[in-house]
């Protein structure tokens, strides 16, 4: 019984906090920020020189072939670097490949994505605003694929998107297949940017067994999501206890008076205690499928809600400097935003934890 | 990460499911009163070595090594047939592995046979009524006079002061010495003259707990455990065993299970509750808490097997501020769902501690308010885990 992390997971963690950290520090995610820019594509040409890409991509295709787990923990450093680029959606977009593709399609897709000289996403949204709502995504007849996809993440960027269809499957759309037509939307948070896909009878290819492995997809997203905001709200707490630390005020730190001890206590506890809810839901997608369904729900519903509590106060604890553009707080203020609304709400969550859980 | 147990470990819960059959007892012996089949059934426990695991046989353990692992099937196994196991009593849970660190050889053969039989019960005194989250600042005293210690002073929110046997308790024997460098930690009959219980009732209408007025009454001089003035460091290892006690994560998940079977039962506006979204969405919050503090415990039974309990240093300072406030949620909703049979007040029984009648639900919510005050009050354990998890500046201390 071990749970815990591996050498090896432990390891690709500190990889990749450590490449985080060298190049994209905050003066540098400030730059990205503040245009807007959040696909650099020498960060992602670092990411690849690590062998982030490929994470999820079967061995034999040129990848590392780890799990839901690995992806989440890589997820972890991304949000507390508040990160920008797309490898957590091209991480489940090569997942959604790898599940459901026949072995002519991985082999078509896969040693590119996995390489990084292909970027991929995932249009999980149709217009009905749910993930659940399979009427609202777009429709496949024959090979030609008509509807709009929401909130698909580095829209503007990427090469493939794997699009969940009306009838629950999987279809993967080229970025240059005829009639499609990627529209920039206005996103919350500038290290993840988002767009709308509208498609016009455009050529695009059913994942051979999509059905099954959008299930697979949506459960790893949900745990992936909330690593991210795990990762995101530990560094709020530890950004906010270095301000508390040094911003004086009555002649000595604030953090001396226990209304702020307390506080900054409360937050560090809400989100230590939940980190085994995400590690475990991942590690369920990966081991006990029974279980991952609803412990990845659980997961994504609570952290998202303690993550958006935590940069609240976070936000509160910096006093009126924390309301500011200027503050690196906001940055991830929205992140955590984003992981809350993305692929749906608490609520939306708990109601289908609810569901699967027998009550 | 692996979540499997191994071979070795499902035989062992195997082969302890099959004992667990003997429980609840049959025959004559299910005519002896309900402590004397406890008592007989812990002993079968202790003899097959999954009771007392690891105390010594000499001191009336089964002298097995220690094994995080097997401890956990244990408690599942027990819990799950309610079968009387390691008792939770403060004479083994706490003063025991106390003696076992740091008793003398005379005192661990004297007290921890007959504490684990059930034949000599304990209580703890440490709490004043000057003297709560800042218990060093105790005063009762203790003043060695020829071969005896004399005790003097008061004792507040001491659980089964009325039946006890002894107390382990910390006394302020150095008037001379510095707060914390001036107690030492006494083991004291309660049955003599000199000592004086009077039952504090409870918020909820119990009176599980007491005060004790000691006028000088006395103790042999060699029932100190430590050193003279080492009580403050003795009481020390105690309390981290009254915490693991209060942080059992399947304490959580029972009354997890507890509520779940409540609100299959209940009625919101004359529809079953589990009907309405606003039940199920707190229902499912809470089973996001709940399932943070098992996968937490998960994380640190992992360690403890591992040796690497200081990977999960701050886990640990935090388990007990946030599981009796998960507990508190629990109940509250509970009481919810009671509707306006909340309303109706009643006495502590016996059988509340199980079963989800509107009496026993509304009693299991006044007592949910107790955890968060007992064993280092929550806003103690803010202050720990800010000073010593987060590395805060600690408060201003007034001058001395």
């Amino acid at each position: 019984m071990h749970f815990g992390l591996s050498e090896e997971q432990a390891l690709l963690q500190e990889t990749l906090r450590g490449f985080i950290e060298a190049e994209c520090p905050p003066t540098r995610l400030r730059e990205i920020f503040d245009e807007g820019a959040a696909h650099d594509s020498a960060l992602w040409k670092g990411l690849a020189e690590i062998g982030l890409p490929g994470l999820c991509v079967p061995e034999s295709e040129g990848g590392a072939g780890l799990g839901a787990l690995e992806l989440a923990l890589c997820c972890e450093e991304l949000g507390a670097g508040a990160l920008p680029g797309p490898l957590l959606f091209h991480g489940l977009a090569t997942l959604a490949l790898r599940e459901g593709g026949a072995a002519a399609q991985r082999e078509r897709w896969l040693p590119a994505l996995a390489s990084g000289e292909r970027v991929a996403s995932i249009a999980l949204e149709g217009v009905g605003g749910s993930i659940d709502d399979a009427a609202g995504r777009p429709a496949l007849d024959a090979a030609a694929l008509t509807g709009v996809a929401r909130h698909v993440p580095f829209a503007e960027v990427a090469d493939l998107f794997v699009v969940a269809l009306m009838d629950g499957g999987l279809a993967v759309v080229e970025r240059d297949a005829q009639g499609l037509v990627v529209e920039a939307e206005s996103g919350i948070d500038r290290t993840r940017p988002l767009g709308t896909l509208h498609f016009d009878a455009t050529p695009a290819e059913r994942l051979e067994t999509g059905a099954e492995a959008f299930d697979v997809v949506r459960d790893a997203a949900l745990c992936a999501l909330a690593a991210d905001a795990f990762g995101a709200a530990w560094a709020l707490v530890r950004m906010t206890v270095e301000y508390a630390k040094t911003r004086q005020q009555f002649g000595r730190p604030i953090a001396e008076f226990q209304s702020v001890k307390h506080q900054l206590a409360d937050m560090a506890t809400a989100i230590e205690l939940s980190r085994g809810l995400y590690w475990y839901a991942a590690y369920a997608c990966d081991h006990i499928k029974a279980e991952a369904s609803q412990q990845a729900a659980l997961a994504k519903a609570h952290i998202g809600d303690q993550a958006v509590e935590i940069a609240r106060q976070a936000v509160e604890l910096h006093g009126g400097l924390g309301f500011t553009w200027e503050c690196d707080v906001q940055i991830w203020f929205k992140r955590a935003l984003f992981d809350r609304a993305f692929l749906g709400t608490p609520d939306e969550h708990r109601d289908r934890a609810a569901a699967l859980g027998g009550y | 990460m692996d979540l499997r147990y191994g071979p070795e470990y499902e035989v062992f819960r195997r082969e302890l499911r099959e004992f667990l059959t003997g429980w609840p007892l049959s025959g004559d012996e299910a005519a002896l009163p309900q402590a004397e089949q406890e008592r007989i059934f812990r002993g079968r426990g202790i003899d097959a070595g999954y009771v007392y695991r690891e105390t010594p046989e000499a001191y009336g353990g089964s002298g097995q090594p220690s094994d995080p692992l097997r401890d956990r099937i244990l408690q599942e196994e027990y819990g799950r047939a309610g079968a009387p196991g390691n008792s939770l009593f403060q004479g083994p849970a706490m003063l025991v592995p106390t003696l076992l660190e740091l008793g003398s050889e005379e005192q661990k053969q004297r007290f921890i046979p007959p504490t684990l039989r059930g034949e000599m019960s304990w209580c703890q005194g440490y709490s004043e009524p000057g003297s709560g989250s800042d218990l060093a600042s105790l005063q009762a005293s203790a003043r060695l006079e020829g071969d005896d210690w004399v005790l003097n002073g008061q004792k507040v929110w001491t659980s089964n002061a009325d039946s006890a046997d002894w107390m382990f308790g910390l006394f302020r024997s150095e008037p001379e010495a510095s707060k914390h460098a001036g107690i030492s930690y006494l083991l004291i009959p309660m049955k003599q003259e000199g000592i004086r219980v009077r039952p504090l009732r409870q918020l909820s209408g119990a009176a599980e707990f007491f005060e004790v007025f000691f006028d000088d009454a006395r103790t042999p001089a060699e029932n100190i455990v430590g050193q003279r003035g080492e009580g403050w460091q003795v009481s020390r290892s105690t309390l981290k065993h009254e915490r693991n006690l209060i942080g059992n994560p399947r304490m959580i998940s029972d009354q997890f299970d507890r509520l779940l079977a409540l609100a299959r039962e209940a009625q919101v506006g004359g529809r079953p509750a589990l009907s309405d979204a606003g039940v199920r969405r707190r229902l499912a919050e809470i089973e996001g808490f709940v399932r943070a503090c098992e996968t937490s415990n998960l994380r640190m039974l992992s360690a403890s097997i591992r040796g690497e309990e200081m990977q999960v240093m701050l886990p640990m300072m935090m388990t007990k501020l946030y599981s009796t406030d998960v507990t508190q949620m629990i109940w509250k909703l509970a009481y919810d769902l009671l509707g306006t049979a909340g309303l109706t007040d009643c006495e502590w029984a016996p059988n509340y501690a199980r079963d989800s009648t509107p009496p026993a639900v509304v009693q299991n919510y006044l007592f949910s308010l107790g955890p968060a005050i007992a064993g280092g009050a929550s806003n103690i354990q803010r202050n720990i885990i800010g000073e010593r998890g987060l590395g805060l500046p600690r408060d201003p201390r007034p001058p001395s």
